[in-house]
């Protein structure tokens, strides 16, 4: 079954063409990679997924629902959320304080409720905390809940960043980049961690360039080159197509 | 750490007797200055009401500027609008003027809501050059003597005084006490306020708004609730004033006041509750100390300002995080880590 799905999705910024006429599908329940040299239009595809971006053309359907020209916060409330190419952390905030911003979502106090603390909200608040440290623990940074996000060290930013989107009870979840910056054994922590994800039942994309991890996790491939979609498959598939070796991996393999 | 857990325990225990016992102070100050018999009593008292006016506008002012980051230097219309609004019912309608507190706040809300609706998703500077714009038109309006409403340049005169359980409020005592408890009141209903959901969503947009529209924050939505919020308030503090003055006119409305009461929540500390009070008293209360250097007065006001940005651009108290009690079993298994960093 399809949970995601895109049907001829184009973006132009000026005049470069970011995205042309990209279509593709994504299997519940899998971890796929879409991979490509850099200025391929991956992250832009990420970006119109999450409504960051608005399409100039073409549609995105989630479990059936037509997402597109939604605003990302109602597209996270219907279950998609990612993370950040570039890590985009509350730094001077608590580590719990930005995982508390995933849990915003499911949450339902309104402002005179809290303006006069109603025993409602209390309780939401009690159970939120719990929620919100059960996340912390699943990436393993509950003993630093009190430090500021910014303080922590690179990869333990991202794992946060994971950690603060699985606090919104996502369906599908998008990992920008998440092993960029991080060394081998935090990859490998990485790897083990996707994989928990999925048993999650938690669908996964991710962009990556480390082509090892992506090989390694993936049960299926997308490469895009120039804006389009030139290869999909499963990840020996798309390792021998001639077409990928000369767009992408035939660069500095020797 | 040098301190262990107890004593950290025990250092907060004793702030929290000695901010009591300052709160308790400063309630008897009235009673200690009857008592010693200074001539100058009515003049404190007075000067310490509108300090506290002042931190109630600030303390409104600190939901749109500090705790949600818009740039908001048009506060002094929302005051003008609760002002007037009591005013006006008070004097045509013979409301009395508590009775005028919502409806006050009511309007300047709404006010806040019509003019914020198109402009919300400006950001920083942008949004900073409409608020200055609204100002300027509601003080241009209430000069006009818009819908005959306004008086004109003249303003309303003989805002009658509020009633409180009967005792009428008309000496500067009876204003310390009625704005000073307002304030605490506003503090109390703003510390939850702040540590709730809603308040959390402020402080994701201010430090990262697509991130936080990225983690399913209806950004939008809540900037536009926390102008309408702080709006409200400066609308009610808006009722206080006229009746204290018992005449209101368009000149206590400006652009200036607006950025006086910016100056308060950035001087104090942006964010931060108690940071906003002590700036309230600094900004109001030492230019009143210095009267005697008053050509000097504004200089060093200014050039006070300038090393602020320069040395302490987040304030003098800025805000600290936010602590929570976790639930058990987390609060056993992970106790807090105050690592120095």
């Amino acid at each position: 079954m399809l949970i995601l799905s895109l049907a001829g999705v184009t973006k132009t910024f000026g005049g470069l063409v970011a995205v042309a006429g990209v279509s593709l599908g994504v299997e519940r329940g899998q971890i796929v990679g879409l991979i490509g040299p850099n200025g391929a239009g991956k992250t832009t595809v990420f970006n119109i997924i999450t409504g960051a971006v608005k399409p100039d053309d073409g549609h995105i359907f989630f479990s059936g629902r037509n997402l597109t020209g939604l605003r990302p916060h109602r597209i996270v409330a219907l279950g998609i959320a990612r993370t950040f190419q570039t890590i985009r952390l509350f730094p001077r905030l608590t580590v719990l304080d930005n995982v508390l911003s995933g849990c915003h979502c499911r949450l339902n106090s309104g402002v005179m409720a809290s303006l006069l603390r109603l025993p409602s909200q209390r309780l939401e608040e009690r159970l939120v905390l719990q929620r919100a440290m059960s996340e912390l623990e699943f990436v393993g940074l509950a003993e630093v809940w009190s430090s500021p996000a910014g303080s922590l060290a690179y990869g333990d930013q991202r794992r946060l960043e994971i950690a603060r989107a699985l606090a919104t009870e996502p369906k599908l979840l998008i990992l920008d980049e998440p092993a960029g910056g991080m060394n081998e054994q935090e990859t490998a922590n990485l790897m083990g961690l996707v994989a928990r994800i999925r048993d999650r039942d938690i669908t996964v994309m991710l962009i990556e360039h480390d082509m090892g991890f992506v090989m390694r996790v993936c049960h299926r491939v997308l490469v895009m080159e120039n804006g389009s979609l030139i290869a999909q498959g499963t990840p020996r598939e798309v390792r021998s197509d001639p077409r990928v070796i000369e767009a992408y991996l035939g660069q500095g393999e020797d | 750490m040098i301190w262990g857990n107890k004593s950290g325990v025990q250092s907060r225990s004793i702030v929290q007797v000695l901010s009591a016992l300052g709160v308790g102070l400063f309630l008897a100050l009235p009673a200690l200055l009857a008592a010693g018999g200074l001539r100058g009593a009515p003049y404190i008292l007075d000067l310490l009401s509108m300090v506290g006016l002042y931190a109630l506008l600030s303390l409104s002012l600190n939901v749109i500027l500090g705790l949600a980051g818009m740039f908001h230097m048009g506060h002094a219309a929302f005051f003008a609008v609760g002002a007037y609004a009591t005013a006006n019912l008070n004097l045509t309608y013979g409301w009395p003027i508590l009775a005028t507190l919502p409806v006050a706040a009511l309007m300047a809300g709404t006010l806040a809501f019509i003019v914020a609706l198109p402009v919300i998703h400006l950001r920083g500077d942008y949004l900073l050059i409409v608020t200055i714009g609204i100002v300027e038109i509601v003080k241009i309006a209430l000069t006009n003597d818009i819908f005959g409403l306004t008086g004109g340049p003249n303003g309303l005169i003989g805002i009658a005084r509020p009633v409180v359980f009967g005792h009428r409020i008309s000496q500067p005592r009876d204003f310390f006490y009625l704005i000073w408890i307002m304030v605490g009141i506003t503090m109390i209903l703003f510390h939850w306020l702040e540590n709730s959901r809603f308040g959390r969503a402020l402080k994701y947009i201010k430090e990262d708004t697509v991130a936080a529209e990225g983690m399913g924050v209806n950004t939008t939505a809540h900037k536009l609730m926390a102008f309408v919020i702080g709006a409200a308030w400066a609308g009610m503090a808006g009722t206080i004033f006229a009746s204290k003055m018992r005449t209101i006119s368009p000149d206590s409305f400006t652009f200036g006041e607006s950025v006086i009461m910016f100056t308060i929540v950035i001087l104090g500390g942006s964010g931060h509750q108690k940071g906003v009070l002590l700036g309230a008293f600094l900004v109001m209360g030492l230019p009143e100390l210095f009267r005697d250097f008053q050509d000097m007065r504004l200089l060093a006001y200014g050039a006070a300002l300038v090393a602020m940005m320069i040395f302490r651009p987040q304030g003098l108290w800025p805000p600290t995080p936010t602590q929570y009690r976790l639930p058990d079993p987390y609060a056993t298994k992970y106790p807090r880590g105050d690592k120095p960093c």
